[in-house]
């Protein structure tokens, strides 16, 4: 009989506990950055303000954008603000995923926002995401290894400076690496990286045809460079490196240089976790003698209101709280104007008190010099710089970027890998319908 | 018949199943390690070891971030409802493909455990559906019954075993003595099985403590368990691996103290009835 009552009572009360109230509040799907944590902590604030209670579910980016993408396609009407990137706006704005921005208060200034940023996130003319923090790409290099092997890094770097850099400050007796670069696959991991090359070099992903053009001798020369630098002067395994990987071997002074985002800045020079704190220099990412396409992407993480939410006004007001000129005056109060979120408002940069922060200038220099109407050399069909703004893109990133992780990994050459990567993305598009 | 062991072989055995034993816990230790060491610590080159100055501010940082005891809670709902739940389903049915076989019980053991054979993403969209429809996303309830509806067919399996080691003599016996099928079930069966029966649960619990996928797909905010809160301390752009070390040790924490108290118990489940 115990036994009976036993499962009984455990079962009801599973029952009665599984059915708990429901509290009004705001649902906010977010990733766990330095940045978003840091809104995590004061949104107190806002609720105080407002009245408005909320819920962090704070996910793994992968798992973000499979839950978010999975959310918002079934209209599942689990969120109420979601944080997407500069890859998901366009397409899910064209689709009548999002709800537009447009209704933002006056004060909120949207003109003040980067116009590069305003770009990536709009469609149509409308803004449909407002971007939390922006980044661009750039150099961060060892200004005490430079020193000691008697050269200068210029503002403005062209590959063959790279190069020569990379080969003066290996030191591999000493566990030094001249240069740290993405190397493991995935469409937002090597492929950003690779893509930035790939324009600088003249190359491009698609012609005006949506013909697959990594077949093309400006492909070959940019994966063969890319190639050669990471094997002569990268760390051994960079085929497993992402930014997490890379920005802790620069942070533990095993990186002579180092090609990423711009937001990593801001955690190689504190201090607290860098062991080169003090020694760090920063210059635009390179281009090719000769060329004006840099190597640089641009990237927001912005913060979105699915179509259908119940709560599209206090959605609003969150955003309008989150993304404005107040929220990063709060920040700068409270931790320091090197915390704020850089790289969405032309007004931060304007300020004086910002502009002694030692990485702002060029982080806005690299987000200026990014254009995601015009990526590449040549024209090309499609808006985006270190992706294409199609939904196939995801896919064929990621099979490509496979290629090219086994290409660093020695499994095969910079011409195999190009070919089957042409082959796979022939295939997709065709079968995509293009 | 027993081998001689020779005292050369038994101290190559014992040394070989501490190297495996320690290989296996290797990753839990250096995670439990490192939730102690500071941001730089952790990620130094050579590694640190012991000797570095321990530290409870990741703890303090997680705490002061997430609601754990939300999590936790969750976790001991869906863990302990759904091994309740399928217990209350898989007892007699182990029962009754046990003691009253049909020429069709084979097929349906196989059956149910085909079903684990297809990748759970493979019926994720059906399920997201299903629960939209219903209403079940982001609830304990809905969670509760699809992770016991998973474990079910291994819940049967295991039961379906143990009750095989027990005589049938033993039923028929209290059956002429006048029991009826629900005392033959909870004063015959049951008490003699409370091995395996506890083996089941505590192998179920440990199951869905750490069902990653479900929980993670069919939840947000309020019904999200422990792997949810590790999850959200991964981070794409920055290191936070003390303070992901920190939310790991205190999400395993649990389950791994219920392991450890019932290991007795767990070993002598799992090994029922294999030596005859």
């Amino acid at each position: 009989m115990e036994l009976r009552k036993t499962f009984a009572s455990a079962t009801a009360l599973a029952l009665v506990m599984a059915s708990g109230a429901h509290a009004q509040s705001l649902t906010i799907a977010t990733v766990n950055n330095g940045d978003m944590i840091r809104m995590q902590g004061l949104s107190g604030e806002f609720t105080e303000a407002t009245g408005i209670e909320l819920e962090w579910v704070i996910l793994e980016e992968n798992v973000l954008r499979q839950r978010v993408t999975q959310d918002i396609a079934t209209s599942g009407g689990q969120f109420d603000i979601m944080t997407i990137g500069m890859y998901e706006a366009p397409i899910w704005a064209e689709r009548g995923w999002l709800v537009s921005l447009d209704g933002l208060p006056g004060e909120y200034d949207i003109d003040d926002i980067l116009p590069a940023m305003r770009a990536g996130l709009s469609f149509e003319g409308s803004l449909y995401a407002a971007p939390f923090y922006g980044e661009s790409s750039m150099v961060m290099y060892r200004t005490d290894l430079m020193e000691a092997a008697g050269l200068e890094m210029p503002e403005e770097p062209t590959w063959d400076d790279i190069a020569a850099a990379a080969a003066a400050m290996t030191d591999r007796d000493a566990g030094i690496n001249g240069i740290c670069m993405r190397g493991r696959a995935g469409w937002g991991e090597n492929m950003a990286f690779i893509t930035t090359v790939a324009n600088s070099f003249g190359a491009r992903w698609f012609d005006e045809n949506w013909t697959a053009q990594l077949d093309s001798p400006e492909w070959l020369e940019a994966v063969t460079f890319y190639n050669d630098l990471i094997q002569n002067y990268g760390p051994s395994g960079a085929a497993n490196n992402g930014f997490n990987e890379n920005l802790t071997l620069f942070q533990q002074g095993r990186c002579g240089m180092w090609l990423d985002a711009t937001v990593a800045a801001s955690f190689v020079t504190n201090p607290d976790d860098s062991t080169v704190a003090d020694s760090v220099g920063f210059a635009l990412a390179p281009n090719r003698d000769g060329m004006d396409k840099r190597a640089n992407w641009l990237w927001a993480w912005a913060l979105a209101i699915p179509a259908g939410t119940q709560q599209e006004a206090a959605a609003m007001e969150f955003i309008n709280w989150a993304t404005s000129k107040d929220y990063l005056e709060l920040v700068a109060e409270r931790e320091g104007w090197a915390n704020v979120p850089p790289g969405s408002r032309t007004s931060l940069y304007e300020n004086p008190e910002y502009a002694e922060v030692p990485f702002a200038d060029m982080t806005l220099r690299s987000i200026n010099a990014a254009d995601p109407n015009n990526p590449t050399v040549d024209p090309v069909p499609y808006v985006g710089i270190q992706f294409v703004a199609i939904p196939e893109w995801s896919g064929i990133g990621t099979l490509a970027g496979q290629e090219f992780s086994d290409m660093v990994a020695g499994r095969q050459t910079p011409e195999q890998a190009l070919a089957r990567a042409q082959a796979l993305v022939t295939d997709e598009m065709e079968a995509a319908g293009y | 018949m027993a081998r001689t062991v020779t005292a050369q072989r038994k101290a190559i055995n014992t040394a070989v199943a501490w190297v495996i034993g320690i290989l296996i816990f290797f990753p839990i230790l250096w995670t439990i390690l490192t939730s102690f060491k500071t941001e730089a610590q952790a990620i130094a080159d050579p590694p640190v070891w012991f000797f570095f100055d321990w530290t409870l501010e990741n703890y303090r940082v997680v705490q002061e971030r997430s609601n754990y005891s939300r999590f936790l809670w969750n976790s001991i709902i869906i863990a302990g409802g759904s091994t309740a739940l399928g217990m209350l389903v898989a007892i007699p049915a182990a029962w009754s493909m046990a003691f009253v076989p049909s020429n069709q019980t084979k097929n349906i053991l196989l059956w149910m455990l085909s079903t684990k054979m297809l990748p759970a993403v493979g019926v994720l969209y059906p399920i997201y559906l299903i629960f939209i429809q219903l209403g079940l996303l982001d609830s304990r309830f809905g969670l509760t019954i699809v992770i016991m509806l998973i474990n079910l067919p291994i819940m049967v399996w295991m039961l379906y075993t143990y009750f095989k080691e027990i005589p049938g003599e033993i039923l028929e016996a209290a059956r002429m003595d006048g029991a009826g099928l629900r005392e033959e079930i909870l004063f015959v069966l049951t008490p003699m099985a409370i091995p395996g029966i506890a083996s089941t649960v505590l192998l179920n619990i440990i199951l869905a403590w750490n069902e990653a996928f479900w929980t993670l797909n069919l939840t947000a905010a309020r019904a999200a368990p422990l792997t949810a809160f590790i999850a959200s301390y991964s981070s794409p752009e920055g290191l936070f691996y003390a303070k992901l070390s920190a939310a790991s040790t205190m999400a395993i924490a649990p389950i791994l103290i219920l392991g450890w108290f019932s290991q007795k118990q767990l070993v002598r489940g799992l090994t029922f009835g294999a030596v005859k």
